[in-house]
This record gives structure tokens, C-alpha cells and sequence, in this order.
């Protein structure tokens, strides 16, 4: 099939096999696995249970968030206020604490305060019509900066210590209660994106959002759905991550937002909206989490180590573009 | 099909060769991790000095020098995590947050790492012991004993402090003002507030001179103030009539040095500091001292140091800068 020109129409469609083997998310997980064995050679320490079972909290949070971010991206939109949610969700929850509410009250907040979040960002973009990478620059200032004016420089701490098991308890040996939690949420998203009318209703906005409206798809509702999800996440993010701190800072979670959209690309969801896959963006989180935690064990520098994820995400996405347009020359001569 | 598959492993091990190139290291060291709040500060890399030479001295230690990019506790929490994995003796750190790194190192120190914080400290749940650069009785004797030294017969001096209500100086100020006494001939005429504003701070000295017109030195105990006084005392060509002194960094006063204006100042010396925590992080993790009221652990040519209370020691007295050494020290900090 690598002779036909590109115009004519094929003799039969690509099998199924044939699509999978060379699909995105077959890549990255050849890459995850390259650098699987790679950590397992360069350092006496990678493979270690109780070690892969703290690497996963170097993703987990973000990895929950990412999910929704990506159906949010694969419609055309992007929500970059996400880290600081997670600011003034564990800002109301430290608050919350210091007026004795204990942790089935602290959940509600954490996970009403990110709804909220999540609708405010929804109503702007959908009812007044603004581009969500303007209005969510504007609400990260926002929601952070109200952070700081409740806490300055000063700290949440005191929290009850049965809500530490969010972020610091294991349901089962190695496996911690974020790890758990993170299966889940990937389960339902993939469930959701992937076999269901709302899914096929996120991609028909992402390609064609005018035809979609067409259709008969209420794109705003869609829309607004969809930044209350990314909201909630938020808030379930924020709760496992100030579990984990036993704390509260205005400065927490800082810069969250664009690991999170990195891991989001990295996952193969087009960033101009269309298409994409959660099982795409698993694989993502666990090749950031492997690559960060194989270069801490070797105390190699973190400014090395952004310069390695930046490296990664261009490579990841250049190589295949490189090898497609050098094998259409190829097949041109 | 197969080819792309080989791409995809290109892909894997392109990235993998930047991994490579560390081997294990040799076991029988005691490996003690120096976590500083960010990597490439001038501050931290001194102490990173001071660490290798107390490893040094001590032989057979190894030292890791780590950090996050950013000033962040969750890019810390990250390192102490893969510390923790590689198994270290000892973890050595600079807090970004004395809370929210607290879980992750109670975690190391169950797991039989040693743990302590130097500079910025970690509560008291969270490491064995915390070294302060110096203490509040130590700084207020220094400031004033800076300036005492280069007023053989006496006069006047005055303080310019930060704001009114700056916490730091306040207490140093009034420390220096209980061993006043001890300084026969020094009358303090004057503390004023340049609230660390350098144009304030260098009318408020501009307004020291001509109030007191014999005065001989300004005492500063803030890099800002210190800096806008030489500033001020050069401006008025009063070099040499009035001494600025107090505490600065040597990399903005080594002109006020090589001008005269400033005959000297103090401010903690950070290889001072790393080489201290380095001797404690040894002490203690191998036995020879215990983290405990009233302990004393030795800290090789430094003396040693005291625990009170909460298990927090003083090193020493601030460090003096004066011609003699500014050289060496404005490249670092």
C-alpha cells in the first residue's frame, strides 16, 4: 500500500490491527517502556515497589485533571485557571478547618469550590460569548490572587488527621488511595469520551462547532458541562494534593496548569481541538511520571529535566510528522 | 508496519541516551543529600561549597547536591521522594515551606533517614534538628560591634531599620540595644524606618546626617537600608566621617567597600552553613550525636552547636565582610 498515491481510493481500508500497531497511543507506550528499561539499567533503585509506588504521586493529581482538560482541548477549548482552582479549593478548605468542619464537610467544599470555579470560567465562555484562553489567563490571576489575600504569607494547617488518606493513605499494599482513585476517574472518562452521545458530541464541537450546532448538539451546554468537569477535577485534585501537604499555601500547586496541558498534548489530543484519546493521555501521565522520577534517581538537575519533557513533547510529536512527509518523498521518487 | 515500530523505539531510546551516562555508585559511603530551596541560587551553590568540604574532612561521604527549578514544595517533595527511593543516609534541607514538605520527610525519616533543615526550617514533626544561620542575640551584639569597632573613641550612631513593624528587626534591634551597655562611649541617637524602600530609606539617612551632624556611623540591619545609606553617606561626601554598617549581601556592597563608605558588615556566611549541616547530617546519622534539648553535636572547625527547646541550634555569629574578603564573596551571593 506505500506505492498508491495518496488521491486514489485505497482497495480496502486499513485493518484494525494494522490501525492500532501504528496509532498514536501505540508509540507512547513504546516510549514508556523504552524508558521503563532504560530507569531499570541506569539506576539500582527503579525497580522497587514501594519506589513506582511513589513515582505515581508525581502524576496522579495531574493526571485526574488532565482527563477532563483533555475532552475540554478535543472541543476547541482550554481552561488555564485549573492550578489555581486548586488554590482556592484548598484556600476554603483550610478555612473550613479552622472552624472545626471535619473531612466528609472538607470534601464537599473542596469539590463544590472547584464546581463553582468551573461554572464561573463556563458562564463567561458560553453566555457572554468570551475565548476561554482569555477568560481562564484572566480567573487564573483570579481565583489565585484571592488565595493571597486570604492567606499572604501565612499557612492552613491542622487538618483532621483521617483527611491525610486522600493523599497520603494506601488501599491496599503498594497501592496507594490516589493511585486507585486515578484508574477510576481514567475509566469513566474513557467510558465517556469514547462510548458515549456526549463523547461523540465533544468531538463533533472540536471539528466543526457551527456544524455541530447544526446537528442538533447544544455546543454551549456541551461546553459549560464540560469546564464544570474541568472545574471538578480541580477540586478532587485539590483535595488529594492539600491531603498530601497537610497544608495550605497560596503558592500551591503553581504552574500545574501547563504540566497539565503538556501531558494533555504529549497524550495526542490535538491542541486546536478534534480529536484525541484518554487512553492516549494515561499513557502520557505515567511516561511524564517515569521520565521526572528516572531523572531524580540519577539527581540529575530539574532545570535538566524541563529541557528533557520539552524535548520529549516536540520529539514525540516532530518524529512521526518527520517520518510520514520523508516516506512521501520517498514514495514520490 | 514494522518500520514505524522501529521509529517509535528511535523514538524511546533517542531519549533514553540522555539518561545514560551515571553509573551506581559505590555503597559504602554514607550518601547525604543537601535539598536546597531551588538549584542555581548563588546563596545555595556556596553552601553546596561547604558541603563537599566537610565531606571532605570527614571522608567517605558522598554529597547530593539537589533541588527543584523552582522555589516550590511540591518540586521538593518530588526530590525528597526519590531520595528517599534511592535509600540516602542523610537528607539535609532548606524548606520552601516548613509544612507542606513535612509529610514527605516524616515519611523518610520512618524509612531511617536521617533529617534535618538548615536556613529555612521544617516544623518541628519534620526533621531531628533545625540550624539557624545565627540568632537574635547573636545578630543585635554583631551590628553593633560592627560599628564599635571603628569608633575607638566613641560618638554617635543611629539605626535605620526596615518597617516599623518588621518582625527580624525589631528583635534584633532590641538585642543590640541590651548590650549597648557592654560598648562604653556608643550612644544609639536615633532608630529610624526606610519600611526597605530604597528611596525612603536613603531620605530617611539623608535626614540622620543632618539631624546629627557628629554622627559617626549608621547601622542598617537590612540588605536594603545598608545599601541605600552607603548610597546617601557617598552622595554627601562623608566618606570616611560616617561608617554605614549592618547587614548586607557582599555582591550589592562591595562598591560601598572598595569606596570606604563601608568598612565593614556581617551576614551569614553559606559555606559556613552547608559545612555545619553536613558535619550534623554525619553526627547524626551515624550515631555519634543524638537530636535532642541540650545535645551538643560537634560541627568539626566550626566549634560545635547547642539544641534548645525545639531541637534548633544557632551556628554562630554572623560573618564579617570587610576589604579583606569582599572579593572572594560578591561573585557568590
Amino acid at each position: 500500500m506505500t506505492e498508491t498515491p495518496r488521491s486514489s481510493i485505497p482497495d480496502r481500508l486499513r485493518s484494525p490491527l494494522d490501525r492500532r500497531l501504528k496509532s498514536w497511543e501505540t508509540l507512547l507506550l513504546a516510549v514508556a517502556i523504552a524508558i521503563f528499561v532504560v530507569n531499570s539499567f541506569t539506576s539500582p533503585y527503579f525497580l522497587n515497589v514501594w519506589n513506582l509506588s511513589d513515582m505515581t504521586f508525581n502524576f496522579t493529581e495531574k493526571a485526574m485533571i488532565a482527563f477532563a482538560m483533555a475532552l475540554l482541548i478535543i472541543a476547541g477549548e482550554i481552561d488555564l485557571s485549573v492550578a489555581s482552582i486548586i488554590a482556592l479549593a484548598s484556600t476554603a478548605m483550610g478555612a473550613a478547618v479552622q472552624v472545626g468542619v471535619g473531612t466528609p464537610g472538607l470534601v464537599l467544599i473542596g469539590l463544590g469550590v472547584g464546581l463553582l470555579c468551573g461554572a464561573f470560567n463556563g458562564v463567561l465562555v458560553t453566555r457572554m460569548g468570551l475565548p476561554s484562553i482569555v477568560v481562564t489567563i484572566g480567573t487564573m490571576s483570579l481565583f489565585r490572587g484571592i488565595s493571597y489575600i486570604v492567606l499572604g504569607d501565612q499557612a492552613y494547617r491542622g487538618y483532621p488527621s483521617d483527611f491525610a488518606f486522600f493523599g497520603q493513605g494506601y488501599v491496599f499494599w503498594v497501592i496507594s488511595f490516589e493511585f486507585v482513585l486515578f484508574a477510576c476517574l481514567a475509566i469513566i472518562y474513557y467510558v465517556l469520551l469514547h462510548k458515549t452521545n456526549f463523547g461523540r458530541a465533544v468531538y463533533a464541537i472540536g471539528n466543526n462547532p457551527v456544524g455541530a450546532e447544526f446537528s442538533g448538539i447544544r455546543v454551549a451546554r456541551v461546553k459549560f458541562i464540560l469546564f464544570l468537569l474541568t472545574g471538578l477535577m480541580s477540586g478532587v485534585a485539590a483535595i488529594c494534593l492539600t491531603s498530601r501537604l497537610a497544608s495550605t499555601r497560596p503558592s500551591i500547586a503553581v504552574g500545574w496548569e501547563l504540566e497539565i496541558v503538556t501531558m494533555v498534548v504529549l497524550g495526542g489530543v490535538n491542541i486546536l481541538g478534534g480529536s484525541g484519546s484518554t487512553p492516549g493521555v494515561v499513557i502520557a501521565a505515567f511516561v511524564m511520571g517515569l521520565v521526572t522520577f528516572g531523572l531524580g534517581l540519577l539527581n540529575v538537575p530539574g532545570i535538566v529535566m524541563s529541557i528533557v519533557i520539552g524535548a520529549l513533547l516536540i520529539g514525540v510529536i516532530a518524529l512521526p510528522r518527520l517520518w510520514q512527509t520523508w516516506r512521501l518523498q520517498a514514495a514520490k521518487r | 508496519m514494522k518500520r514505524r515500530t522501529f521509529t517509535s523505539l528511535v523514538a524511546g531510546m533517542s531519549l533514553a541516551a540522555s539518561l545514560m551516562g551515571t553509573s551506581a555508585m559505590a555503597q559504602d559511603n554514607m550518601r547525604i543529600a543537601l535539598v536546597v530551596k531551588a538549584l542555581g541560587i548563588g546563596f545555595f551553590e556556596a553552601a553546596a561549597e561547604g558541603a563537599e568540604e566537610a565531606a571532605a574532612e570527614l571522608g567517605n561521604v558522598e554529597i547530593i547536591y539537589t533541588g527543584p527549578t523552582d522555589t516550590t514544595a511540591e518540586g521538593q517533595i518530588e526530590v525528597i521522594n526519590s531520595l528517599i527511593a534511592q535509600g540516602v543516609d542523610a537528607i539535609a534541607i532548606s524548606a520552601n515551606d516548613p509544612d507542606a514538605v513535612s509529610p514527605a520527610l516524616q515519611r523518610a525519616m520512618q524509612r531511617g533517614i536521617t533529617v534535618i533543615s538548615w536556613d529555612s526550617g521544617v516544623n518541628e514533626e519534620g526533621r531531628q534538628m533545625h540550624l539557624n544561620p545565627s540568632s537574635t542575640p547573636l545578630i543585635g551584639n554583631t551590628i553593633l560591634k560592627l560599628a564599635a569597632d571603628h569608633m575607638p573613641d566613641g560618638g554617635q550612631v543611629a539605626i535605620l531599620s526596615a518597617s516599623a513593624t518588621a518582625t527580624n528587626q525589631n528583635a534584633w534591634i532590641a538585642a543590640a540595644e541590651e548590650v549597648l551597655p557592654n560598648y562604653p562611649g556608643i550612644e544609639l541617637v536615633a532608630t529610624v524606618y526606610g519600611d526597605d524602600l530604597s528611596d525612603k530609606s536613603y531620605r530617611e539617612a539623608q535626614g540622620l546626617m543632618a539631624s546629627y551632624p557628629d554622627l559617626k556611623a549608621i547601622i542598617a540591619p537590612t540588605t536594603v537600608g545598608i545599601l541605600a545609606s552607603c548610597q546617601a553617606v557617598s552622595d554627601a561626601g562623608k566618606i570616611g566621617q560616617v561608617n554605614v554598617t549592618g547587614l548586607g549581601l557582599p555582591s550589592e556592597m562591595a562598591g560601598c567597600v572598595e569606596s570606604g563608605a563601608t568598612k565593614s558588615f556581617a551576614i551569614w556566611n553559606p559555606i559556613d552553613l552547608g559545612y555545619s549541616a553536613t558535619m550534623i547530617a554525619h553526627a547524626l546519622a551515624s550515631g555519634a550525636a543524638t537530636a535532642e534539648p541540650g545535645a551538643e553535636i560537634p560541627t568539626g572547625r566550626m566549634g560545635s552547636v547547642t539544641l534548645d527547646d525545639t531541637n534548633t541550634a544557632a551556628m554562630s555569629d554572623p560573618f564579617t565582610y570587610d576589604a579583606s574578603n569582599i572579593d572572594q564573596f560578591k561573585d557568590i551571593f
